[in-house]
């Protein structure tokens, strides 16, 4: 166990669950404690399975073409509840349309998530950045 | 065989005779509970009723469970509402308690105040997966080892924390036992090690602060609390025994002079397809307690939860007549109403309420989401939708010729999907409330118990 806990799902009302488990078996093979929400998640699951699982990072992934919409506020609510630097993570088809990605990043990085990952991205771009993460669990120590 | 079993409730102390040989049940008893005096006058009282009606009894074991004294009074506290405090509450409940308040995240002065004052048997303390959040769950234990009270706290939380949590609540001196984690993983409920440290401890410590060890005494196995009772004779009569089949799934319905009592003996998988299920799973044997329904303590929350149109047009009493009814049974709550009067008319419209509110708090709940792909379910809770039993137990229910109205409540209404209640269930009522003695019975003899359930409980 490397000791990193990551909270992953896919958000809002989307129900692509097949990327959800290709994700939750890729990071598990790569030694992270994998919390998985499913397909469906709400912003609010999201931050209550990250509070109660000490998570040092929360995986975001939409395929439907609303994350923008379903992402909106998540950094608030981390906020909110005392989360104050977990590191947010957002993936997969996350607007509708040909759009620039580097517009979409700069649009959710402004939205608070720390990484923004076009399609396509390789998965060991993603165990990369939650390796180097500043050390936040006991785990580590 | 003979054996005579002993509900000590708040109120009354029941008698249960059985005689395996016969496997029948030869006869039953209540007197009031004196536990401020001597327990063993109440009980002395309901046999010399009993042996009015049978003769004389002599059995070979006695079997006892207790409510007396307040029942075992527990507070619940975990981290997030929705998960580590569900599931501590989902435990207490489980295990026979009658769960006063659930607390989440660190308690406040306020919340520290409100325990000293509520002065609970036990605590039982969780808060963060294993290995997950510790800070909570030992700021919360550092706060209870400086409260007033004698209760003792079951830690079911986080591992990672247990041996800090040990230290600092030995060196305060407060009475305390570790166990497993009500959920060691992320939504993975795991309440059985707590369920049972709770019922150790209620042998152990309750009984006897409680002016109740005559009873152990006395008994052949040990004391258990009354719900905990009620819970094993309903999921017996469910499951059946390893050679008796049970009747599956049943959901039981007990509405108390101070609370209103639901069990589901049931996995509550969906019923239909295209759902998606939501939030922490829940026991296959699962009991909530309603403590602001009752018929005769919490009247008002009662009321205030009904239709006045209703019960006026149900019972043909006024506004007046039921307020004077309801104030009468306040003042002096063993009040009876005659058979066949207004006043059982009114009490048979508040039961049925309190049977609906108590169900829909027990049941699942449907929410309908709207996806690019058309409408679809989501179901948090239990779907108990094709249980085919509902079982009602308590006096209001077991006096009244209107059984079938009062478990109405139970029923899904028709309109949107909103609540995963009972659709078409048959009714079964419990006449000579035997479910505490069979869960009791249970403990040594199930066949038994099972073959007396089903002679008894009939439907209606």
């Amino acid at each position: 166990m490397s000791g990193i806990t990551v909270v992953i799902g896919v958000i809002g009302a989307d129900v692509h669950a097949v990327g959800n488990k290709i994700i939750d078996f890729a990071l598990q093979e790569a030694g992270f404690n994998v919390v998985n929400l499913g397909v469906m998640v709400s912003q609010e699951e999201f931050v209550q399975a990250a509070i109660e699982t000490d998570a040092d990072a929360i995986l975001v992934s939409s395929l439907y073409g609303h994350g923008e919409i379903d992402c909106q506020g998540l950094r608030e609510k981390c906020e909110e509840a005392g989360l104050n630097d977990i590191p947010l993570i957002a993936g997969g088809n996350l607007v509708v349309g040909k759009q620039n990605f580097e517009e979409v990043e700069a649009r959710f990085m402004k939205m608070g998530f720390n990484k923004v990952t076009s399609p396509g991205t390789p998965i060991e771009e993603i165990f990369e950045y939650l390796k180097e993460l500043p050390v936040l669990t006991q785990g580590l120590q | 065989m003979k054996y005579l079993t002993a509900d000590f409730g708040s109120t009354y102390t029941k008698l249960t005779a059985i005689d395996s040989k016969r496997a029948n049940i030869v006869g039953t008893a209540s007197a009031f509970t004196t536990v401020d005096t001597d327990v063993m006058e109440g009980f002395r009282n309901a046999k010399g009723l009993l042996e009015e009606k049978i003769g004389t009894f002599t059995y070979d074991q006695l079997l006892c469970c207790s409510s007396a004294a307040g029942g075992l009074k527990m507070i619940a506290m975990g981290l997030v509402p929705d998960l580590t405090a569900k599931a501590a509450h989902t435990a207490a409940a489980s295990a026979g308690a009658k769960v006063i308040r659930t607390f989440s995240f660190e308690i406040s002065m306020a919340e520290q105040a409100e325990i000293e004052l509520i002065n609970p048997d036990l605590i039982l303390l969780c808060g963060g997966t294993d290995g997950g959040n510790k800070e909570v769950i030992i700021s919360n234990a550092r706060k209870l080892s400086g409260l007033k009270g004698s209760f003792t706290i079951v830690v079911a939380g986080n591992k990672s924390a247990a041996d800090e949590i040990a230290t600092l609540l030995s060196a305060s001196g407060k009475e305390f036992v570790i166990t497993e984690n009500v959920m060691p993983q992320f939504n993975c409920l795991n309440i059985e090690p707590a369920r049972q440290e709770i019922t150790k401890l209620f042998i152990e410590r309750i009984i006897d602060a409680k002016g109740l060890s005559k009873i152990q005494e006395m008994a052949s196995s040990e004391v258990i609390p009354t719900p905990r009772a009620v819970m094993n004779g309903c999921e017996l009569f469910s499951r059946g025994t390893k050679r008796s089949k049970g009747i599956g799934d049943l959901m039981a319905i007990d509405i108390g002079g101070a609370t209103t009592d639901v069990y589901s003996m049931s996995h509550g998988t969906p019923s239909i397809s295209n759902v998606l299920v939501k939030g922490l799973p829940e026991p296959f044997a699962k009991r909530s307690v309603e403590g602001d329904l009752g018929m005769r303590y919490n009247l008002d929350s009662l009321i205030d939860a009904s239709n006045m149109e209703f019960i006026t047009s149900y019972s043909g009493s006024s506004t007046a007549e039921i307020k004077k009814w309801v104030e009468a049974c306040q003042s002096s709550p063993h009040l009876l109403a005659k058979e066949g009067s207004k006043e059982q008319k009114i009490e048979e419209a508040l039961a049925r309420r309190a049977a609906q509110i108590a169900t829909e708090r027990h049941c699942g709940q449907w929410e309908s989401v709207y996806t690019p792909f058309g409408q679809t379910f989501t179901l948090t809770g239990k779907d108990l939708s094709d249980i085919s039993n509902v079982i009602g137990l308590g006096g209001v229910i077991t006096n009244s010729s209107h059984g079938p109205f009062i478990l109405d409540g139970v029923k899904a209404e028709s309109g949107p999907r909103k609540y995963a209640k009972p659709k078409n269930p048959r009714y079964l009522v419990d006449r000579r409330y035997i479910f505490a003695s069979m869960g009791l019975l249970a403990q040594v003899d199930e066949e038994l118990a099972l073959t007396l359930l089903k002679k008894e409980i009939h439907a209606q």
